[in-house]
């Protein structure tokens, strides 16, 4: 909550309160119209300056949200006059009726998910979707998203800047997608979401605690698409999904800091409210009939989970799992998982086959888990020089110092054994 | 809104469609259906690039070269100028297009005064 938080730094709990709540719902229902992201943000931090200054000795007003919205709206106001051309006038006049209904009714619009369409709109670059909808929507500032995303804040500024720019100019519309565009279009804003989430949720030691909270900003905008679009089961997937994931939160290290894989992880670790709220999502979503890729991973995750019984994954169910996944996505990251898979279900030979049929593929050149993959399925059937070389690879990708421990651990192993 | 739907297109196919005369029934159609919609606000067909000068006024020397601003292998063809509500419509409207199948549209919002 960086926008508004930081505007609000130090202030009463309510004030903060609303800012983390309604940032993005006054944001997007001040942009709908206008489509005018930064000039929507810029009145609505003015608002909140203003708040800060009157709340203290005027009180906090019955509804602050809606307080902050004519705050707001006269500064966007204020802004086009100053502007001057006859586009703004029109759009002036447009502000001005909507400002006569608002009185009449204190309810504002939620376009919040109308927002996050035009953000993952095709025509605005797909690196920017996730980043904009932080932004917009949770108010995270450009620094912060920046750190996350590991690019300079400036590029990062920058970037945003156009991004909104192009909203504006070539007439993006807050609107949600027609019935034919439905799915594709969906498809990026979950995509956007879950790109915020793994960025909190990868490298759990190391990242600085704004980058843990992302994982839970992600969770939150999953609800937010799951409550709108209950029939869209795709938006379930993407919400069990991190549900999932998210239970293993505490489980993923030792007290020590030290990596555990998912197979060693101690089940009563896990949070199992999030794991029982995920199985009903999943089931829920299933009902719709239609399979898509965060179903089919969020099954892979309940999967995993049955381990909360005492009982061991049904790895044929996981390989199957997998073949669709594969076939749905194409994805070589697809056919590591379903290697180890099979080498758990089936035999070692046969996952270290499966791995083998995707070694050439480039795309697995520089992505660490593949190589620790091989380099555990060559160990196990006794090829250890050939597994070594392949953990000194895995280990010079890996930016994590918890996982590089790991794998130089299991790396040490070898030499004991041959 | 009014968008400029910018036609860019191989010449070399361009001109054998032109002599078959393949190309002209289905831009017939698509401005025909424009018209209806209400949403045509000009357009026309371009000669082909080599019918082309650039310009260029450096100091008080006018410096006029042979050819297109970009001597690239697809260039504009033709434009449409259309106006509708949004970015999302005005793509629809690209789309449809018959340059948009063996070339590319570009399409641009107008500037707004």
């Amino acid at each position: 909550m960086a926008g508004g938080g930081e505007v609000l730094g130090g202030v009463s709990g309510e004030a903060e309160r609303v800012a983390r709540q309604s940032y993005g719902r006054l944001v997007a229902f001040l942009a709908a119209r206008t489509r005018d992201l930064a000039g929507a943000e810029d009145a609505l931090s003015e608002a909140f300056a203003s708040a800060l200054s009157d709340w203290p000795h005027a009180g906090i007003p019955k509804n602050p949200e809606a307080w902050l919205l004519t705050v707001a709206r006269r500064r966007q106001l204020d802004a086009m006059r100053r502007g001057g051309t006859r586009a703004a006038a029109t759009e002036h006049l447009k502000l001005l009726s909507d400002e006569l209904s608002d009185q009449q009714q204190a309810d504002i619009p939620d376009e919040r998910l109308r927002l996050m369409f035009a953000c993952a709109h095709p025509a605005i670059d797909a690196r920017m979707r996730g980043p904009l909808i932080l932004q917009t929507i949770l108010g995270f500032d450009a620094a912060t998203i920046a750190s996350t995303f590991l690019v300079p804040p400036a590029t990062m500024g920058q970037r945003l800047v156009r991004a909104k720019t192009k909203i504006r100019d070539a007439g993006i519309a807050f609107r949600l997608p027609e019935r034919a565009d439905m799915s594709e279009r969906l498809d990026a804003v979950l995509e956007a979401i879950y790109a915020a989430f793994t960025e909190g949720w990868i490298d759990p030691a190391a990242a600085p605690s704004r980058r843990r909270g992302l994982a839970e900003e992600a969770i939150w905008l999953g609800r937010l698409v799951a409550v709108m679009l209950p029939d869209e089961p795709e938006a379930l997937g993407l919400l069990a999904l991190m549900l999932h994931l998210e239970a293993r939160r505490g489980a993923r290290r030792t007290e020590a800091g030290d990596y555990v894989a998912l197979a060693e992880q101690d089940p009563t670790a896990w949070d199992r409210t999030l794991i029982d709220e995920a199985e009903d999502i999943l089931l829920t979503a299933s009902h719709r009939g239609r399979i898509g890729r965060y179903q089919l991973e969020a099954a892979v995750q309940s999967a995993h989970a049955i381990r909360r019984f005492g009982r061991q994954p049904d790895w044929g169910i996981l390989e199957t799992l997998y073949d669709h996944l594969g076939a749905l996505t194409g994805s070589p990251v697809v056919a590591v998982n379903r290697a180890v898979v099979i080498a758990s279900g089936r035999s070692v030979e046969e996952g270290l086959a499966a791995l083998d049929a995707v070694n050439g593929d480039q795309r697995l050149a520089d992505y660490q888990p593949y190589w620790a993959a091989r380099a555990d399925l060559l160990s196990r059937c006794g090829r250890t020089q050939e597994a070594d070389a392949a953990y000194a690879r895995a280990i010079g990708l890996e930016t994590d110092p918890a996982i590089r421990r790991f794998l130089a651990g299991r790396r040490s192993g070898l030499a004991v054994t041959s | 809104m009014k968008y400029m739907l910018m036609i860019y297109r191989d010449e070399a196919l361009f001109a054998a469609d032109a002599k078959s005369g393949a190309h002209s029934a289905p831009y017939i159609a698509y401005a025909e259906a424009l018209k209806k919609s209400g949403a045509l606000v000009g357009g026309d067909r371009l000669q082909v690039s080599e019918a082309a000068s650039t310009v260029r006024v450096a100091g008080n020397r006018t410096e006029v070269l042979d050819g297109p601003y970009a001597d690239t292998k697809e260039q504009l063809g033709g434009f449409y100028i259309i106006d509708v509500p949004d970015l999302d419509a005005a793509l629809e409207w690209a789309a449809k297009c018959p340059g948009a199948i063996n070339g590319a549209i570009e399409v641009r919002p107008m500037w707004v005064m």
